[in-house]
């Protein structure tokens, strides 16, 4: 398939995860690789799994079976403060934000530490989000329901992170705000590969190049963006999108 | 909730519970009473804000923390005891002397008890977080063993607590008597107060903690260990809570092994007036108890007690979840 490319190591390779909320058995074999340079978005219905894989790659749940391996390293058995700290950024579906805390607070808390780096990395965070050097010192719950989003996904950005995992961010937006959210995720997708969990169409598309569906808690197709575009049998089968 | 009245309502609850008794009282004894009403306000706002922010942070109702209390304050009596026999300090005509030897007496009963906190929390604690009901049982259970063990270490009978000389005795201003030591202990709690503050805004050791008092599970997707963070809160409300023994046992001269389940019942009313978790929320709370408790038990003494009662009942009627929300 890939004679000419040059074969990188997956970033990420999660392979024939299972896991368990309570009783539930919510993730029955979900596999998937990540490669570098890449937004790779997961698709599927709600409730097909794709929250739950996201917050076990975290180490919020750990997986009964399977493996994931982030850089060849596993890191399924690891705490979730460990695996932040291997470099991978999380933006949960609800977003996270400290209501109570400033802006300004809410990056503190995000920073491994501060330092030179940190600065100059918060100088691209303005860079890509603006509004947010507006709101610097304001108190985050007063931000509106996009600004909220700006500063989940730009939080992880202030350390050294080489993968972000972002969970559903055009959830509740306007269009509008959606169109912005996108040109900002192209932009910092030059410092880190991405996971894209999208129900939106039109923003997976835009932004995805490579996309697995996931349906009743395992991956079942994956291939390129671009494939999917076209194929109006798989988009409607399981993801309800017709036309 | 963002109206002028209710962003208002704390700070006017305040000053008419503070002047009201003015219509009823001399100025004179009113300014005596302020002042002791202040002192024991402070008090329970050191052991009441070790509550608050250990329910604010981990979601933990512990109830052994009368007992900490009674722990502190009977180190705190043995240390100054031991450190007098070597020194002399307690008795000295030094002030200088005489405040080392308290401070060092709180240090050792602080320290101590953290300790003592922590291996509660690992041993007893840990295995119900997330049971309230749970809590209650275990930790009503821990309280007894502890108080007993105060019982088996230093016997069953009251003592009576040193108090450094230059901390006896009144002033007289303009004819009105105010006692040395209440002073000290306004003092002391404010001091602890803003310190408290000050770590838990503008140091980002306090930034996590009150991340994680909002959301817990987000502080550790951002790479930090919430459980350390979490063993040391316990640390410090065990130390509060030992400080507030120390110092609530020179207050009453004395000290006995249920102090701790006494004392408790009023620093419960008072975290739960200034809303669990709080601790600007706490020394406002304490305040309004330590004022009105001294207010009612001048004019109708057996009210007294009831008077807290009523305050709890009167601000949750209003304001269910306590005058401050959590992180404050
Ligand atoms: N706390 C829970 N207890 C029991 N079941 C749960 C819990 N959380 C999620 N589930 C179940 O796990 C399944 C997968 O949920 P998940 O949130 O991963 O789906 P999703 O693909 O992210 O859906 P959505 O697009 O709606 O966000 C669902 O069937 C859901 O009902
Ligand atoms: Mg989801």
């Amino acid at each position: 398939m890939a004679e000419v490319e040059p074969v990188d190591e997956p970033i990420l390779k999660v392979e024939r995860i299972h896991s368990l909320i309570g009783k539930h058995h919510v993730l029955q074999g979900v596999s998937f690789q990540v490669d570098p340079g890449k937004v790779t978005v997961l698709l599927g219905r709600n409730g097909a799994g794709k929250s739950t894989t996201l917050r076990t790659i975290m180490g919020l749940l750990s997986p009964s079976q399977g493996t994931i391996r982030f850089k060849e390293q596993a890191i399924h058995h690891m705490k979730p403060y460990e695996i932040s700290r291997l470099g991978i950024g999380f933006v949960p579906e609800d977003r996270g934000i400290f209501n109570l805390l400033t802006v300004e607070e809410n990056f503190r808390v995000a920073m491994h530490q501060e330092n030179g780096k940190t600065r100059e990395r918060m100088e691209t965070v303005f860079h890509i989000f603006p509004d947010l050097k507006k709101f610097w010192k304001a108190t985050a719950g007063n931000l509106s329901g996009g600004q909220k989003q700006m500063l989940a996904i730009a939080r992880p950005l202030v350390n050294r992170n080489e993968l972000l995992l972002i969970d559903e961010p055009s959830k509740g937006l306007a269009p509008i705000i959606i169109d912005h959210l996108i040109d900002s995720i192209n932009k910092l997708k030059e410092f880190t590969v991405v996971i894209l969990v999208e129900q939106n169409f039109y923003m997976a598309s835009s932004l995805g190049s490579d996309f697995y569906l996931f349906d009743d808690g395992r991956t079942v197709h994956h291939g390129q963006m671009e494939e999917l575009v076209q194929n109006e049998e798989l988009k409607k089968k399981y993801l309800g999108i017709s036309g | 909730m963002d109206s002028p009245w209710k962003k208002w309502f704390p700070t006017l609850m305040v000053f008419a519970i503070f002047l009201s008794p003015l219509l009823l009282i001399s100025p004179k004894t009113y300014i005596t009473l302020t002042i002791s009403g202040l002192a024991m306000g402070m008090l329970l706002f050191l052991v009441a804000s070790g509550f608050s922010l250990i329910f604010g942070l981990l979601s933990v109702l512990n109830l052994a923390h009368g007992a900490l209390f009674t722990w502190g304050a009977y180190i705190g009596f043995t240390s100054f005891g031991l450190i007098n026999q070597w020194t002399g300090w307690g008795g000295s005509e030094s002030i200088f002397l005489n405040i080392t030897i308290f401070l060092l007496a709180l240090l050792t009963a602080g320290l101590l008890v953290a300790l003592l906190g922590v291996i509660t929390e690992r041993l007893v604690i840990r295995p119900v977080y997330g049971s309230h009901l749970f809590q209650i049982f275990i930790t009503v259970g821990a309280m007894i063993v502890l108080e007993e063990l105060v019982r088996i270490v230093w016997g069953p009978n009251d003592e009576v607590m040193p108090v450094p000389i230059s901390f006896m005795g009144s002033y007289d201003l303009f004819d009105v008597v105010v006692s040395k030591y209440p002073l000290i202990a306004i003092a002391m709690g404010l001091i602890i107060y803003f310190v408290i503050l000050m770590i838990l805004r503008k140091t980002k050791l306090g930034t996590i903690v009150r991340a994680g008092v909002e959301n817990p599970e987000m502080v550790q997707v951002m790479g930090h260990n919430i459980y350390r963070y979490f063993t040391g809160v316990f640390a410090v409300g065990s130390a509060l809570a030992a400080i507030g023994g120390g110092m609530w046992a020179t207050f009453v001269k004395s000290i006995h092994p249920a102090m701790g389940g006494e004392v408790i019942i009023f620093a419960l009313i008072v975290a739960i007036i200034g809303g669990l978790g709080s601790i600007t929320g706490s020394v406002v709370g304490a305040l309004l108890v330590g004022l009105s408790y001294n207010y009612v038990a001048y004019l109708v003494p057996k009210a007294a007690l009831g008077i807290t009662m009523l305050l709890l009942v009167v601000i949750l009627s209003i304001r269910p979840t306590g005058l401050f929300s959590e992180g404050t």
